[in-house]
């Protein structure tokens, strides 16, 4: 079976549209990230979130008002898959009463949120039982955030070396634009339908990073092949020809991929649900920025043959080396 | 030209072998059990066999099998439900036995021998309570700053330099005297005991002054022994809880992780960790026999009788002659006359004026060490916190002379013993508190149904790219197929002999890889197919579309393996699980995509050197 091949698609001469597209969504995406933010979850903003498991089906306002009735402020209450499951969120408690009453919060205090919370559900309902429970200090959410950060910018600061040293420096600009490119979107995804953004996310944008590059690296090796081969094609042609011929393996690798993430989405249970929801973004815009992205990026830095060609007249080449 | 030599076919035979066979140990499933152990670290028996299924037998918890394993025994049990109410009856009843539960894989025994293990699976697939503590070193640093000015305070009064004001602000220690005189003996005397500060005087109109500066090395140590002075104590809490194969290690300089598998109740692990150890110095009782005292159950007028850490009977007098929060320092070192390992503790100057009274009248008796530890089991009906404390001797040594701040134990059997007294000792002394920053915790219903989800979206997502790429490539794609399942094999495999933990993030990895793992032989049979259109042989194209694609996916995969490594290096617990699984996928996939589906090709079309057409 064969798709997508013998075709010879002008993408280049379409990268005004696709900057177009391409800036729309990023203008969006900063836009919300700037004015909604990101949903943070739990392992960012610290806090406690309980999920606690019933015999019989269960009524979030009732276990809000128990809840409220006995103390608990700031609280949110929800069905958490089905309707025997109830989802109590919590944030991080501050320090109470004033400087002079030294009466603080102190983060062991908070550690026991969740068995209070158990306790007063007992007398609602005695078979109630945690079946999960997490709390997080506010500091440690800061560490993440932090850690995040940097992992973020160690991971596009090594594959920037990585590529410049087997392709070129344009290259390198190239598949970095197109993976910010990336990451920016999915993450403007995330700001504007306001889905939790929590460690497994952070972990899926950074699987995002690999595979987009993955994508990106196939067409460029072509590019640098149909380049050293010395048809006397202009560079605009040898791209366009190279995303043509690398187009049915991106389509089917991203197809494939698309496959097992829908089985994760529909199938892995609600733990994974935003991994699996920003790697099916995080792929779809990939697939279309190492096509549009990438290349475009390359072109407009001034790519041509001569800078893949093994330097071998000396001097013949000295002024495109940066 | 394309066919493999011989041994190439059997070293990748050899290899899906094997992989097979490490593979194989995770599809025998896991059991709940109780481990029970002899609180005296004696072994099972059968008759301990027998009672243990006749408790069972009589409160009608049903249970699988009951056996032997190494020292523990092990009960089998059908369901979650049965295993906890197994623990509890048998915790009751069995007495003298520490029981634990349990999820352990079932591997048969000839596998075992070979080396197979299941993968471990992590909390979210098992159950459990995560903790991550933080140990206050700021209130550490204090307590070593209150500790050097007492000390330092006691010492001039001893000798008799009068001083004027003595105060810290932050590291920096400040005592200031009348007259220069004073401040010089001052001087010599601080030199000569207190290494863990930098000195220098202050001399001015009117002033006098020593200043001495904590140094980086004194204030990494109070750091470093807070940090092992709570896991020392931890350690041995957590034992009490009743969990098998408890976690606890130190993350970076201040925090500790704390792992239970299977803990269901965390109200008791909690009160656990508030818990308080402190030790204390008494004289042994010389003239009463321990073991009489322990047969006849009466303790002579004075004496209390306890138990040192093989079970063994001590009578110690109810003086105390040093506490806990006297002792500064001990650690192990070797005794410089005889050169066996010993343990040197240091005392405070309270402690060592104590010490000096005492072994000036008693050289030759001998002195015991009491660990006690203070573990609230929580309130009665009143609010009042209740306490259960645990008292052992870890210590019994003889007095060979006189001494006061610093002194040796000696005569241990290994270094190994004396690190272990040293850390008892420590654990023992003022102790720097906890907090709990983080806390998981999976049901262990959650954590099978976590299981279930993600096998399923395993077999489901794999099964779809299976059909795929069966339909799209035909006869190569079911070359691929093989390529593919032998990938996730070796995967399994690989992760199960690095003793890699299974998180349900590590499962998505499994999965992405699954998708992603396709590429490579993707990016050949189009490679293939190009060098067909473009007019090259059959054999030709194969051979061309390998070596060709070989290049784009060795940089394609290097990229994603750096984005790998960097989650593995700064992600933290399931992201690590991701990271792991994610790069042992990208490395088996590219074995079996390059090296396992050519040698399939090889073997099919490289013999027939009149090939029409392949099945692409």
């Amino acid at each position: 079976m064969n798709i997508l091949q013998n075709i010879k698609y002008d993408f280049m001469g379409k990268r005004n549209l696709a900057l177009i597209l391409s800036s729309i969504l990023i203008l969006i995406s900063f836009g919300s990230l700037f004015t909604r933010g990101l949903n943070f979850g739990l392992d960012f903003t610290g806090g406690t979130v309980v999920v606690v498991h019933f015999d019989q089906p269960m009524n979030a306002t009732d276990v809000r008002e128990k809840l409220e009735g006995s103390g608990f402020e700031n609280i949110v209450v929800k069905n958490f898959g089905g309707s025997k499951d109830i989802e109590i969120t919590l944030p991080p408690q501050q320090p109470k009463g004033t400087a002079d009453e030294i009466v603080t919060a102190t983060e062991s205090d908070e550690a026991k949120l969740s068995n209070e919370i158990l306790e007063q559900l007992r007398q609602l309902d005695s078979s109630a039982h945690i079946s999960k429970a997490d709390f997080v200090g506010s500091q440690v959410g800061d560490e993440l955030v932090e850690q995040g950060s940097l992992a973020l910018l160690y991971a596009i600061i090594g594959i920037l070396i990585y590529v410049t040293i087997r392709f070129e420096w344009r290259f390198s600009l190239g598949a970095i634009a197109a993976l910010v490119h990336d990451v920016v979107i999915t993450a403007g995804v995330f700001s504007l339908f306001q889905v939790e953004f929590d460690l497994t996310v952070l972990a899926a944008l950074l699987a995002v990073i690999g595979y987009s590059l993955n994508d990106t690296i196939v067409v460029f090796d072509r590019i640098r092949e149909n380049f050293r081969k010395g048809r006397k094609a202009s560079t605009e042609d040898v791209i366009n020809n190279s995303i043509s011929q690398t187009l049915s393996r991106t389509v089917i690798t991203s197809f494939t991929t698309l496959l097992v993430l829908l089985a994760l989405f529909y199938f892995g249970g609600a733990l994974i649900h935003g991994f699996a929801f920003a790697l099916l973004v995080g792929i779809i815009v990939g697939t279309y920025s190492s096509i549009f992205v990438a290349s475009t990026t390359t072109l407009a830095l001034g790519i041509s043959r001569e800078d893949l060609i093994p330097v071998e007249k000396e001097g013949a080449n000295l002024d495109h080396i940066p | 030209m394309n066919r493999y030599p011989m041994w190439k076919y059997i070293l990748i035979l050899v290899i899906v072998s094997l992989g097979a066979l490490y593979a194989l140990p995770n599809i025998y499933g896991q059991s709940q059990v109780v481990q029970i152990k002899s609180e005296q670290d004696k072994a099972v028996d059968q008759a301990t066999l027998d009672q243990v299924a006749n408790i069972l037998n009589e409160n009608q918890v049903s249970y699988e099998a009951v056996s032997i394993d190494g020292e523990t025994a092990i009960v089998k049990f059908v369901d979650l439900d049965t295993q906890r109410r197994g623990q509890d009856v048998l915790k009751e009843e069995l007495k003298g036995f520490d029981t634990a539960m349990n999820l352990r894989p079932n591997v048969p025994d000839w596998l075992k021998e070979l080396g197979g293990k299941a993968m471990n699976l992590g909390l979210d697939l098992r159950g459990g309570v995560h903790f991550l503590l933080e140990v206050d070193m700021q209130e550490a640093a204090e307590n070593k700053r209150k500790q050097i000015r007492s000390d330092i305070t006691s010492l001039l009064i001893k000798s008799k330099v009068p001083k004027k004001r003595i105060s810290w602000s932050d590291n920096e220690l400040t005592i200031q005297f009348r007259n220069e005189a004073d401040m010089q003996q001052a001087m010599t005397l601080i030199k000569k005991d207190f290494d863990e500060l930098t000195l220098r005087d202050n001399v001015g109109v009117d002033t006098f002054e020593i200043i001495g500066l904590l140094t980086e090395q004194s204030i990494n140590a109070v750091k470093e022994n807070a940090l092992n002075q709570n896991l020392t104590t931890l350690r041995d809490r957590v034992n009490e809880i009743g969990v098998a194969e408890p976690i606890i290690q130190r993350q970076g300089l201040e925090r500790i992780v704390v792992q239970l598998p299977g803990l269901q109740d965390t109200t008791q692990a909690k009160i656990m960790l508030d818990a308080t150890a402190t030790l204390e110095y008494r004289p042994t009782d010389m003239e009463n026999n321990a073991e009489l005292a322990a047969r006849t159950g009466r303790t002579p007028v004075g004496s209390t009788l306890y138990y040192d850490r093989q079970g063994l009977p001590v009578l110690l007098k109810n003086r105390v002659i040093a506490t806990g929060d006297q002792l500064i320092d001990a650690q192990s070192t070797f005794d410089q006359q005889s050169g066996t390992p010993a343990v040197s503790v240091k005392l405070n100057s309270i402690g060592a004026n104590r010490m000096l009274e005492f072994t000036k009248n008693n050289v030759g008796n001998f002195m015991g060490v009491i660990l006690k530890e203070r573990i609230p089991i929580g309130e009665n009906e009143d609010g009042v916190m209740q306490y259960r404390s645990k008292e052992e001797v870890i210590s019994n040594a003889r007095i060979n002379g006189v001494f006061s701040n610093r002194f040796q134990t000696t005569g241990l059997d290994s270094p190994r013993e004396a690190s272990e007294l040293a850390l008892l000792l420590r654990a023992g002394a003022l102790a720097a508190p906890v907090q709990i920053v983080e806390e998981r915790t999976i049901g262990p219903s959650l954590g099978q149904d976590n299981i279930d989800k993600g096998v399923l979206s395993v077999q489901i997502g794999l099964a779809m790219v299976l059909v795929f790429m069966l339909i799209y490539y035909r006869m190569f794609g079911l070359i691929a197929n093989i390529a593919l399942t032998i990938n996730v094999v070796l995967m399994v495999a690989c992760l199960s002999l690095f003793g890699a933990t299974l998180t349900l993030p590590g499962i998505a990895g499994i999965v992405l890889t699954v998708g992603m793992a396709v590429d490579a032989n993707v990016l050949i049979f189009e490679r293939i197919k190009e060098e067909l259109r473009d007019g090259n042989t059959i054999q030709g194209s194969i051979k061309e579309g390998y070596d060709k694609a070989f290049s784009t996916i060795a940089d394609a995969n290097v990229t994603t393996l750096i984005a790998a490594v960097v989650l593995f290096a700064f992600g933290t617990g399931p992201i690590k699980g991701f990271a792991v699984t994610l790069s042992v996928g990208i490395m088996t996939s590219m074995f079996t995509a390059i090296v396992v589906s050519r040698a399939i090709v090889n073997l099919i079309y490289g013999r027939k050197k009149k090939l029409k057409s392949i099945s692409i």
